[in-house]
């Protein structure tokens, strides 16, 4: 397996009123290609500063950065754009749709930004959403959308652009349990047979069960990395958790 | 998604601010197209009078002010002074001389006020006259004092409608004169009405309607050779008259000479004062507009940070944001032009109706108003649009 993301010694410090705050200490990190990485820890632990580094949103303050092969601690502003627009795909808590904007418009976004022309979009964007079962749904604004579903089109404007890449900020916050299976199905499905990479971060272990490894912060530093031999099949909770919901007598 | 199918759905999301913004720009635009339409009009308007009239002509008034010191009744020109001008003045083509009193004509349909003007031979060319009907005055007429006149069409068309009126009579006074031209149209000034007059030789007008008035004249008008000849025929002129006049170097001039050419220039100073004027308050009222979308555009930019945040997540450059930002600024305020010309247009023609110019919307004020617009756009717009730009997408995204 190739070696996607190596972090050696990333630091980051933030000036929070005239005093320093080391947000991230020294973290040394590596991800294979193909992996299921859950990063875990709780608030204020340093894990939404690691995922915003290995997003190139933002610049470690020392240590290394490579990417795919690619230097790109010590990029510009418009190089980490770039970097973002073709390595990387973003699913985030809120979900981060653009409002009155269509499913298909959404999920096109990406490609708006590499200069794909148009009828390319249509099509690349219509299969991602397809993939991810929103084939029925591509004139639809993210108002006229469930939680489950805005994100699953946000999980399609990640996939849209083909990225080695996903990043999954607290995918399933905002989600009931059945949506919350239902979005990590589709991330464990991503893996496993499409050889995505995906490193999503959490505080739920629930969440972080899913994962092929997981991976704790606290206090800047990673404290713990661990590979979990049998990683909880997100699927088969989706089922279960369906039939509670019809047992109970709520959800479709 | 382009940037501008963007921007129009943004501006749309916020319709009513988008409006009154635009409402700015387009009250702004429309005063800049106004008064530049307005200014060009006026001056179109003046020069057609000025060359109606002949611009080559060169006014002498008697000074009627009241002056100490200055002999009574020298305040008057004469026909001697008109003889030697026309003999002396070698800047000067053409002079002639005339008196006017306004009388009531009779014909033998109607009568009418008017204004009856005893004249040369030498008026009709130096005042730009063609005879439509009829004749001029011939030597003998004018020698004999024959009681003959030319009208004009507006005199025509009062006393004598739509009949042929050479050949038919007047009654001024106590005396009967017949018709024995008509002159062409000439049309109006902002002082007269030049068709409406009656003209006769002077000898006849002074003998049979103002005997008092003797040799006296109420102005000689003289044409100089060429426009450039002006300045030197009005100095010559002068030195002629002062000469004549017997005034000595302490004496002040009884007498005005006034050219058209100088009239012009004072006129078109006027004009470029009003129209400076107008067109500060205008490019105030486009600078105003031009406030109100940047402050929409920083309202808008901070509104929109998460948005921004999203976009340079999958991959938007500064640029890419920045020029997201200007567009919606240049829609704002190209619309707002593009209405403003609009109303320009119908406040043009309504000035145009109730003054009775010739008010165009031309390629030039078409043209500058939108290069103002797109101007206006990209001067206001790349404050928000850079602030928007140079946003932190961590902190971005953290917003809302």
């Amino acid at each position: 397996m190739s070696r996607l993301v190596e972090l050696r010694g990333v630091g980051r410090d933030y000036l929070v009123g005239g005093s320093l705050v080391r947000a991230l200490v020294s973290v040394d990190l590596d991800i294979d290609a193909g992996q299921f990485v859950a990063i875990v820890g709780p608030s204020g632990s340093g894990k939404s500063t690691l995922m915003n580094v290995l997003g190139c949103l933002d610049r470690p303050t020392r240590g290394t950065y490579h990417l795919a092969g690619v230097q790109v601690s010590s990029k510009d502003a418009d190089e980490r754009a770039l970097v973002r627009n073709r390595l990387l795909g973003f699913i985030f808590q809120g979900f981060n749709l653009m409002p009155r904007t269509s499913a298909l418009e959404n999920t096109e976004l990406p490609l708006v930004y590499r200069g794909v022309p148009k009828a390319e979009r249509r099509k690349r964007a219509l299969g991602s959403l397809v993939r991810v079962g929103l084939q029925d749904r591509i004139h639809h604004t993210p108002a006229e959308l469930s939680g489950g579903q805005q994100q699953r089109v946000a999980i399609a404007r990640a996939l849209v652009t083909d990225p080695p890449l996903l990043l999954a900020d607290e995918p399933t916050g905002n989600l009931d349990s059945v949506t919350t299976y239902e979005v990590l199905a589709l991330l464990q499905e991503l893996v496993r047979e499409a050889g995505r990479t995906v490193v999503l971060v959490t505080h739920e272990p629930d969440v972080a069960a899913c994962a092929d490894r997981v991976v704790t912060v606290r206090d800047g530093n990673v404290v713990s990395d661990e590979r979990q031999v049998s990683p909880h099949d997100a699927r088969a909770s989706l089922e279960q958790a369906r039939r509670r919901a019809r047992q109970v007598g709520g959800g479709p | 998604m382009t940037s501008l199918a963007v921007a129009i759905r943004a501006l749309l999301a916020a319709r009513v601010r988008a409006l009154l913004t635009t409402l700015g720009i387009l009250i702004g635009t429309a005063a800049v197209v106004v008064v530049v339409a307005l200014g060009t009009g006026a001056r179109e308007r003046i020069g057609a009078e000025i060359a109606n009239i002949g611009t080559a002509a060169v006014f002498v008034f008697p000074d009627t002010g009241m002056r100490s010191g200055s002999r009574p009744g020298a305040a008057a020109l004469t026909e001697g002074d008109a003889a030697a001008i026309r003999t002396d003045a070698s800047a000067v083509h053409g002079v002639t001389v005339w008196s006017t009193l306004r009388a009531r004509v009779h014909s033998a349909y109607d009568s009418y006020k008017t204004g009856v003007m005893g004249v040369d031979q030498e008026y009709f060319s130096v005042r730009g006259f063609s005879l439509a009907e009829g004749r001029g005055f011939s030597d003998s007429e004018v020698r004999a004092k024959a009681k003959v006149v030319v009208i004009g069409t507006t005199v025509r068309r009062e006393l004598f409608g739509q009949e042929p009126a050479v050949g038919q009579w007047l009654r001024i006074g106590r005396h009967a004169y017949r018709v024995v031209g008509l002159l062409s149209e000439k049309g109006r000034t902002p002082f007269e009405d030049q068709d409406d007059r009656v003209l006769m030789p002077i000898g006849t007008w002074r003998s049979r309607l103002s005997p008092a008035a003797g040799q006296r004249v109420q102005l000689i008008m003289a044409s100089a050779r060429t426009t450039a000849h002006t300045t030197r025929a009005e100095e010559q002129i002068r030195t002629i008259l002062r000469q004549r006049h017997r005034l000595g170097d302490e004496l002040p001039d009884d007498f005005v000479v006034r050219s058209q050419e100088g009239f012009r220039k004072a006129q078109d100073a006027i004009l470029d004062m009003v129209t400076g004027l107008l067109g500060a308050v205008a490019a105030v009222a486009l600078f105003i507009g031009g406030v109100g979308v940047m402050n929409i555009m920083l309202v808008s930019v901070a509104e929109r940070t998460r948005e921004v945040g999203i976009r340079m997540s999958i991959g938007a450059r500064e640029s890419d944001i920045m020029l997201q930002f200007l567009v919606e600024a240049l829609l704002l305020t190209t619309v707002g032009g593009a209405l403003g010309i609009g109303l320009a247009g119908i406040v043009s023609s309504a000035l145009a109706s109730s003054l009775g110019w010739s008010l165009r919307l031309d390629g030039a004020a078409i043209g500058i108003a939108t290069l103002t617009s797109v101007l206006v756009g990209l001067v206001f717009g790349i404050l928000p649009a850079r602030r928007a730009a140079r946003l932190d997408p961590v902190e971005a995204l953290r917003q809302g």
